[in-house]
C-alpha cells in the first residue's frame, strides 16, 4: 500500500484462519492499521490480493466496496479511535449493525410498514442477537444509555458487540485493550477466547498490551516499516531478536520494593520485574 | 502549586465530579488512578477550564483560575496532552509543534524541537507529514511533544501510554521522570496502567465515581490491599510484559 511517496505496507503476506486469534504487532507507524484499512475496504491496496474464503466461496476483498465486504464477505471491525453512534442508545447501536438483515427482511421498508410476519420475526431475531451480545459484554443494564455517555472501557466492549451483531466470519480489532485497566483487559481476553472457541470465527487483533497478545494469540505477526519481520506462535515471536530490537526491548531484572514483591503473586512479580524502569536507550527504535 | 477544592463538574444532568479536593506541590509527580468513567479525564479537563467547574475552586500558584479563559490558563504554564490525542490533523507535525511552542519564549524553540525529536525519532522522520496521516501511536507522541513544546511548569498527561508500543511506553516514563528531575516540571498524570503510574509517582490519588477516596505515596497505594484488589489485579498482571 503506497501513499504518494510513502510505502506504508510493503509486500506483506500472511494468513489468518477461523477458530484462531491472529495478532498483528509492531512499532507505532509500522502499518498495522493500514492493513486493517485494506482488509475492510477503507483503502484499496496499490498492488496485491486479499482473499477471504467463506463457505467455499472466494471473495477478493481488494476488488470490493467497503459495505459489500461487511455484508457479503463477513468482515467486521472496530476502530482505534472509537466510532460508535454516540447519540444513539446502546441497543440502537446494535440494531444498526443488523441493518442489512433487517432491510432485506422488510422488503426494503414495505413489509416493515405493513408489519408482515416475516419482518416482525426478523426484528425479533435481531433483538435477540443484540440482547445476547449486550449480555455477553455486560451492558444489559445500560441498554438505554446514549452510547456516547458510556465510560471508555464500556464503549470499547460495545464496539465489539456491534461488530459481532453483523455475524462476521472475521473480526478485526484495532487496539481493543487500549485504555482498559487490569480487570477489564482480563475480561476482554475471556471474551475473545469465547468468540474464537464458541462462535468459531477468526479474530485478527492489533494490540500493544502484551498481557493480551501473548496470552490469547494462536499466531503473531510482527510488522516494522510495513514489512513482516517475524511470524509464528507467541513464544517464538517474543524470543525473536528482531522483535525484541524493534518492538519489545530487552528485559532487565531490577529491584521491586520488597514489601510489594512479598505481597504479590509470583507471576505478577515476574511480570513487573520485566517492566522495571531502565536507562534511556538510544538504539531503541 | 495546584489546589483543587470541592470541585463539581456536570455533563448535562450527569455529575461527573462530586466534590474533588486535591493538591499538587511544585516539583512533584502525582498520579491519579481509578476505573474507567471515574472522572479522571474530566478533572484534567476541568483544570484547563473546559468543561468549567460548576462549584468549587481551582487555583494555580496561589491564584484562582476557576473561571479563567483556557488560553490564559495555558499561558500561566499549564499544558495538557489530552485523551484522544486531539492533534491538528490538517497541519504538519512541525506546525503542530510550533503551535505548542506559541506560548514559550522563541529562543528555546530549536532546542526544544531537538529534544522532542530525540524523544520521538519517529516525529522527525514524519515532520512534514500532516498530523491526520500519522498512525494512532505517532499522534500520541505528537500530542505529548506539543505539550512539552510549551515549556509548561505543570504538565497534565492523560494516559500517555495509550496505544504506544512497549518500548516507547518505557521511554515515555523515563522522559516524564527526566523532565521532572532535570527541568523541575511538575507532573499530574492520569493512567489506567495503575502499576506504572504509582511506581513513577511521588504521590497518588484514587478516584471513584467523581470523588477522591484515597491518597498516599505511590508506594503506599501500591501496597494497599484495597487498591490492588480494585485496580491492579485482574487475574493476571496488566503490565506490558516484554519477555
Amino acid at each position: 500500500m503506497r501513499f504518494g511517496g510513502l510505502v506504508a505496507v510493503n509486500d506483506l503476506a500472511f494468513q489468518a484462519s477461523d477458530r484462531e486469534i491472529t495478532a498483528i504487532i509492531g512499532p507505532n507507524g509500522a502499518g498495522k492499521t493500514t492493513v486493517f484499512n485494506c482488509l475492510t475496504g477503507f483503502y484499496k491496496p496499490t498492488v496485491g490480493r486479499l482473499t477471504l474464503r467463506r463457505d467455499g466461496t472466494e471473495f477478493y476483498l481488494e476488488q470490493m466496496d467497503g459495505f459489500r465486504i461487511a455484508r457479503e464477505a463477513g468482515v467486521a471491525r472496530t476502530f482505534q479511535n472509537i466510532r460508535l453512534f454516540p447519540r444513539m442508545s446502546v441497543l440502537e447501536n446494535l440494531m444498526v449493525a443488523q441493518h442489512n438483515t433487517l432491510m432485506r427482511a422488510s422488503g426494503f421498508s414495505l413489509a416493515g410498514l405493513l408489519g408482515l410476519p416475516r419482518y416482525t420475526r426478523a426484528e425479533r431475531e435481531a433483538l435477540d442477537l443484540a440482547r445476547f451480545w449486550l449480555d455477553r459484554v455486560n451492558l444489559t443494564d445500560r441498554a438505554d444509555w446514549d452510547a456516547g455517555n458510556l465510560p471508555y472501557g464500556a464503549q470499547r466492549r460495545l464496539e465489539i458487540a456491534r461488530a459481532m451483531c453483523t455475524r462476521p466470519v472475521l473480526l478485526c480489532l484495532d487496539e481493543p485493550a487500549a485504555g482498559l485497566n487490569a480487570r477489564e483487559s482480563y475480561e476482554l481476553n475471556e471474551l475473545l477466547i469465547d468468540i474464537r472457541d464458541r462462535i468459531g470465527i477468526g479474530v485478527l487483533l492489533i494490540e500493544h498490551d502484551m498481557s493480551v497478545v501473548m496470552q490469547i494469540s494462536d499466531h503473531v505477526i510482527v510488522l516494522d516499516y510495513g514489512r513482516k519481520i517475524s511470524d509464528g506462535d507467541p513464544e517464538t515471536v517474543r524470543n525473536d531478536p528482531a522483535v525484541i530490537r524493534a518492538y519489545l526491548g530487552t528485559e532487565e531484572e531490577e529491584e521491586l520494593p520488597e514489601e510489594v514483591a512479598e505481597d504479590l503473586p509470583p507471576e505478577m512479580v515476574r511480570a513487573l520485574r520485566s517492566f522495571e524502569d531502565r536507562p534511556h536507550e538510544e538504539d531503541g527504535h | 502549586m495546584l489546589t483543587v477544592r470541592g470541585v463539581h463538574t456536570f455533563y448535562g444532568n450527569i455529575e461527573a465530579l462530586r466534590g474533588v479536593d486535591l493538591d499538587v506541590a511544585a516539583g512533584e509527580i502525582v498520579s491519579l488512578i481509578g476505573a474507567n468513567g471515574a472522572g479522571k479525564s474530566t478533572l484534567l479537563m476541568t483544570i484547563c477550564g473546559n468543561p468549567r467547574a460548576a462549584r468549587g475552586t481551582i487555583s494555580f500558584e496561589g491564584e484562582d483560575i476557576t473561571h479563567e479563559e483556557t488560553y490564559r490558563i495555558v499561558r500561566r504554564g499549564i499544558a495538557q496532552a489530552p485523551e484522544g490525542r486531539r492533534i491538528f490533523p490538517h497541519m504538519t507535525v512541525i506546525e503542530n509543534l510550533q503551535l505548542g511552542a506559541l506560548v514559550a519564549p522563541e529562543e528555546h524553540f530549536k532546542d526544544d524541537l531537538r529534544r522532542v525529536f530525540e524523544l520521538f525519532p519517529r516525529l522527525r522522520e514524519r515532520q512534514t507529514q500532516r498530523g491526520g496521516t500519522l498512525s494512532g501511536g505517532e499522534q500520541q507522541m505528537l500530542a505529548i511533544g506539543r505539550a512539552l513544546m510549551s515549556r509548561p511548569r505543570l504538565l497534565l498527561l492523560d494516559e500517555p501510554s495509550l496505544g504506544l508500543a512497549p518500548l516507547v511506553v518505557r521511554q515515555i516514563y523515563d522522559v516524564v521522570r527526566e523532565i521532572n528531575e532535570q527541568q523541575h516540571v511538575t507532573i499530574f498524570l492520569v493512567e489506567q496502567n495503575a502499576f506504572n503510574a504509582l511506581r513513577l509517582a511521588h504521590r497518588g490519588y484514587v478516584m471513584v465515581t467523581g470523588r477522591i477516596t484515597m491518597t498516599g505515596t505511590g508506594r503506599e497505594l501500591l501496597t494497599n490491599r484495597e487498591v490492588r484488589a480494585a485496580y491492579l489485579e485482574g487475574g493476571q498482571p496488566t503490565v506490558r510484559v516484554g519477555g
